[in-house]
């Protein structure tokens, strides 16, 4: 049989908002490949095959499309573009290079239709320096040289997946483009030169060898969420909250402090503003560490809530996919999407374009699938790849999504099926902000089931104090009984009064203040409260446990919750989150020593009082 | 060139449904011409190669099978834009100047051939300047603690019969940049009382500020779909205003909840899935669309800013509407009945009100070097002194400390002088901030907590 080009154009037959039905493609296009409507330059993706004809979902706006014009398929899924040149930059959900589209073709700031702008510039040189030598045999993951991408970040140039083969020839150290052919290696028969760009379909996992239990927490720097909900390197945790709640607040915070080596943000469906924000500060703040701008450890997308909706679908895929590039070089990411709920929107938007059956208030059945697709990629990782002397390596991901439910309702769809996959929830609430509680993170509706993972962690980093023999662990369930007591207190208090409570509950009553103003709150505009870090936080919160259980003993030997309010001490206390340092945290061990003094002083001023 | 054609197939609300024979243009804009030569806009809005639908921006009243001849005209919605004979104007949704008593089309034709199309493409997030400088409105409560910004998108949360109107009417008269560079104010009815309009035009005339103006109304009277193009076609002439002329435009949209009625009628039309109270899953993109259509552009001097109101239905903040604004925009001002019963205008609840863009953008080189502190003070003593009031009714004011009443009789000081304010009356920021520590003064210096104490030593007076 003669063999006769693969007819690959189709012709429009439909068009319905952002979806358009084609034929003549129907025996050629596989689900999820690319087309593009040749008059206009618009990108779109097969999303539904039927025997004579198929559907696609535009990236761009279709206005002014007609029947019958041209469709080519493009016989690939939609891919990033991974490679040197990600850090410090900004995209759209389908990697479109903001920056460069508004430098080089759109000057007037908007984001014009059929612009075809490749992710990663063909021009910018890159230093390499080789990793290997000619005659050795490469394997998927190993690491063949790396490039300095940014001051912060040491960008690792991988083997790709499914690739194995000896080297034939390598680059010399020396500046690059990602078009230069940097290596050639010997598959099989063939010869097949490689670059430092390859390309990776966001709808599919990036191959690793095992997954493995998470063990070292990602330090965020806020004390509620590091002592009493934290989460993993690797882990998922959803943070949902009406608005005004602080969801972006948090977000951002994140970003800027969380120990991760590198950030994927990925803004989704919301507001423009907030990147221009995001832009400006995190090109401003600088890396303690290194002294450089921490938009050097960050890969920014950005689909806001005007930008057409199919791009907004892909968004997320397509920042989890870099975060998995940089996982695969050994890298701890952390992926944070703001907001999770407008990209389940889009997908309900198309799914009534496709008037598929509904299930919850208008949302496909297929959306916990969806979701689950997207958390499930986080994770700690056992990498394909090894180094040098044949050591396994690792990487995580670490995914926070932010959940905005309609009217602060959380049983809704988002809400309810995000819970199913994440391992920790912060639920923000609204009586908390509106009291200017931040961050507004519940702490009986939020939860975490990490602690039990991390304990040996906490261990080893604990401080010992003789007066309060109390771990991480056991700090947390102590200040959970803390709060729970303080809310049942408070309930009574208003039916009673506070005068007639016993002095036990008053105590309860107060020290359940100081956790809250003194230790839960926590300002994001306070340059020492804004981040805590480990060795303050055990500090913090055991001095705090030591004035409760110090406290109790005086109460029962007949003193007052009064005699205790007004020891000196309480004011530094109250005031540790924003005069003391993270790098003076000894201060706190003088507290300490201080509130044992004024205990000691207010015995023996008063004696007992029985 | 145009394609004619004659025969309707199918009217469901306000869908056309025609036959397909020709190569029409997904979104292209088609006249319909009534048996009286009368002609109606509408918009292709599905086609396939059988049926084109046909979306009426106006009513779909008399329309008939036979009778109605259809034409498309090969081109997307566009509206004229005048750089000179636009400003004290008023226009109708289809950017056609209008005279307001007769709502007819006046027969002048724009000096322009400037022609633009509604449906903007979206501001590129890389290419925006993050908003940093004031707009003053003159009223106390919005400059004092939820200053407006250029570029910002704050809406006002209201409820039906509260003072939204005097409110919008006094931000229209009395909003000015600080500094000397050309300020327009866009006034976008949508669905409002025809008297409501001519008392805003009125006003606007009163206040000798008109040529400054450009009004867009759609009345309560007129056809549904009309509401939806307005709004677009009110941001459109903005964009020009502001991104090819540098002025700094505002944008008054009233009422958005009539707009989103509308998106809702229209949804179920079309017979789409509802999610939350019946409005279609897309409210948020489609609110979206329209509140983005706000900021600066680097390299650009003017700016767009929105002041969207809209009324909530049984004064509840979690309704569609408002809850979807309140996640797009960039804080919110909430009326509230309680104060406005008692005759405080403007009505303000204080505590859910915010200002998030607000920060960054006064202090010692915009408005004066106290602002922030003050506007932090009052609020907390304001939350503090509705605290006490509670508890007033509960204990008595003889349970009350004398602390406590000091906080209460604050509370209510306030409210008189600081939040309450006559609808022509113009603070500038240097009065607004001096009837704060007017107020503050009569408290004593220490439990004004949240001011640095070099402002208390400056402006605090006995």
């Amino acid at each position: 049989m003669k063999s006769e080009p693969k007819h690959q154009n189709g012709y429009i037959s439909a068009v319905n908002g952002s979806l358009i039905e084609i034929k003549g493609l129907e025996n050629v296009v596989r689900l999820h490949d690319l087309i593009r409507i040749s008059k206009f330059n618009i990108l779109g993706e097969v999303i539904q095959i039927y025997s004579d004809y198929v559907i696609a979902q535009c990236y761009e706006n279709t206005s002014g499309l007609k029947l019958k014009e041209e469709v080519i398929n493009l016989g690939e899924p939609l891919s990033m573009e991974l490679g040197p040149g990600l850090l410090s930059n900004i995209f759209d959900g389908i990697q479109r290079p903001l920056d460069r589209i508004y430098s080089f073709y759109q000057k007037d700031g908007f984001i014009k239709r059929g612009l075809e702008v490749k992710s990663l510039s063909r021009e910018s040189k890159w230093e390499f320096s080789p990793y290997r030598k000619t005659g050795d045999n490469v394997h998927p993951g190993d690491i063949i040289g790396t490039v300095q991408e940014t001051p912060l970040i040491n960008h690792k140039i991988l083997v790709p997946p499914g690739i194995s083969g000896k080297i034939m020839s390598i680059a010399q150290k020396g500046e690059y483009t990602i078009k230069d052919e940097i290596y050639k290696l010997k598959l099989g028969e063939k010869e097949k030169s490689f670059t430092l760009l390859q390309k990776w379909p966001v709808f599919s996992k990036r191959p690793f060898t095992r997954k493995i239990q998470p063990q070292e927490p990602l330090i965020t720097g806020l004390r509620v969420i590091d002592l009493l909900f934290p989460i993993v390197k690797g882990g998922t945790v959803a943070v949902p909250g009406g608005f005004g709640t602080g969801k972006t607040v948090i977000q951002q915070t994140l970003a800027k402090f969380c120990d991760a080596d590198i950030i994927v943000f990925i803004g989704c469906g919301e507001r423009g503003n907030e990147i221009a924000d995001v832009l400006k500060q995190f090109s401003k703040i600088i890396d303690p560490k290194s002294g450089r701008p921490l938009i050097e450890r960050i890969v920014i997308i950005a689909n806001t809530s005007n930008m057409p909706v199919s791009a907004r679908e892909a968004s997320i895929f397509s920042g989890v996919t870099i975060a998995e590039y940089y996982r695969d070089m050994g890298y701890n990411v952390a992926v944070l999407a703001d907001s999770t709920s407008r990209w389940a929107e889009s997908l309900r938007e198309i799914s009534g374009l496709l008037e598929e059956m509904p299930a919850e208030e208008g949302y496909p059945a297929y959306l916990p699938s969806k979701l689950s697709s997207f958390y499930e990629r986080a994770g700690v990782v056992e990498l394909l790849g090894r180094d040098q002397k044949n050591h396994t390596l690792f990487g995580s991901i670490t995914i926070i999504g932010s959940v905005s439910p309609p009217a602060g309702d959380f049983g809704e769809p988002v809400t309810a099926n995000t819970k199913r996959f994440v391992q920790a929830l912060w639920a923000l609430d609204a009586n908390l902000a509106y009291s200017k509680h931040y961050p507004a993170i519940d702490w009986f509706m939020s939860y975490s089931n990490y602690p039990d993972y991390l304990s040996d962690w906490w261990i080893e980093r604990d401080i010992h104090w003789p007066e309060l023999d109390y771990d991480w662990i056991q700090c947390r369930s102590l200040v959970n009984e803390i709060l729970s007591k303080e809310n049942e207190l408070s309930n009574i208090l208003q039916l009673v009064g506070e005068e007639n409570l016993p002095e036990m509950d008053k105590f309860i009553l107060f020290v359940g203040e100081i956790i809250r103003e003194g230790f839960l709150i926590q300002s994001a505009f306070d340059s020492v409260d804004v981040f805590t870090d480990v060795n303050k936080l055990l500090s913090h919160i055991k001095i705090i446990l030591l004035l409760y259980e110090e406290g109790k003993k005086l109460i029962q030997q007949g003193y007052f919750t009064e005699d205790i309010k007004n020891l000196n001490v309480i004011q530094k206390i109250l005031r540790i989150k924003n005069n003391i340092e993270n790098e003076e945290y000894k201060q706190i061990f003088n507290l300490k020593d201080q509130l044992i003094q004024e205990i000691d002083q207010l015995k023996l001023t008063s004696g007992s009082r029985k | 060139m145009s394609i004619l054609y004659q025969k309707v197939q199918k009217v469901i609300g306000p869908l056309l449904f025609l036959k397909n024979k020709h190569d029409v243009q997904y979104e292209e804009i088609v006249k319909v011409q009534m048996e009286d030569k009368s002609t109606r806009f509408g918009q292709v809005v599905k086609m396939d190669e059988e049926i084109i639908v046909v979306e009426l921006f106006e009513s779909t009243k008399g329309i008939s099978s036979q009778n109605t001849k259809i034409l498309f005209t090969r081109d997307t919605f566009k509206i004229k834009i005048s750089d000179t004979d636009m400003f004290g104007q008023t226009f109708n949704s289809l950017g056609k100047p209008i005279d307001l008593e007769t709502k007819k089309e006046l027969k002048y034709n724009l000096l322009t051939d400037q022609e633009k199309d509604i449906y903007a493409y979206p501001i590129n997030p890389f290419a925006r300047d993050y908003p940093s400088e004031v707009i003053q409105t003159g009223i106390s409560v919005i400059d004092g603690l939820f200053t407006l910004i250029r570029g910002q998108k704050l809406p006002i949360f209201s409820g039906q019969g509260l003072s939204h109107n005097k409110l919008a009417t006094q931000i229209v008269t009395q909003a000015r940049v600080l500094t000397e560079e050309p300020f327009l104010i866009i006034f976008c009815g949508i669905g409002i009382i025809e008297d409501d309009a001519i008392k805003f035009l009125k006003a606007f005339r009163e206040s000798g500020n008109i040529q400054n103006i450009i009004s867009f109304m759609n009345f309560a009277s007129d056809p549904v779909m009309e509401r939806l193009i307005i709004p677009r076609v009110a941001l459109t002439t903005a964009e020009y205003f502001a991104f090819e002329k540098d002025m700094h435009v505002l944008v008054i949209l009233i009422d958005m909840t009539n707009y989103a009625e509308a998106l809702r009628e229209l949804s179920s039309a079309k017979e789409e899935i509802p999610s939350r109270k019946g409005y279609p899953g897309y409210l948020y993109s489609d609110l979206a669309s329209i509140y983005e259509r706000t900021g600066k552009i680097k390299g650009k001097t003017g700016s767009i800013t929105q002041i969207p109101i809209l009324t909530m239905k049984n004064d509840d903040i979690s309704d569609p509407v408002p809850d979807t604004t309140g996640y797009i925009t960039e804080g919110q001002l909430v009326l509230e009945r309680e104060l406005h019963k008692k005759g405080i205008y403007p009505p303000f609840d204080v505590l859910s009100s915010i200002s998030r863009l607000m920060k960054d953008a006064i202090g010692k080189e915009t408005t004066r070097e106290d602002h922030a502190d003050v506007s932090s003070q009052l609020l907390s003593l304001y939350s503090n002194s509705l605290e006490v009031r509670d508890l007033l009714s509960i204990v008595g004011k003889e349970g009350l400390s004398n602390e406590q009443r000091t906080i209460l009789k604050f509370g209510t000081e306030f409210e008189n002088s600081f939040l309450n304010q006559q609808p022509n009356e113009n603070r500038d920021f240097n009065q607004t901030l001096s009837i704060a520590w007017k107020i503050l003064s009569e408290l004593p210096r220490d439990k004004l907590v949240r001011i640095h104490d070099k402002f208390i030593d400056k402006y605090y007076h006995e």
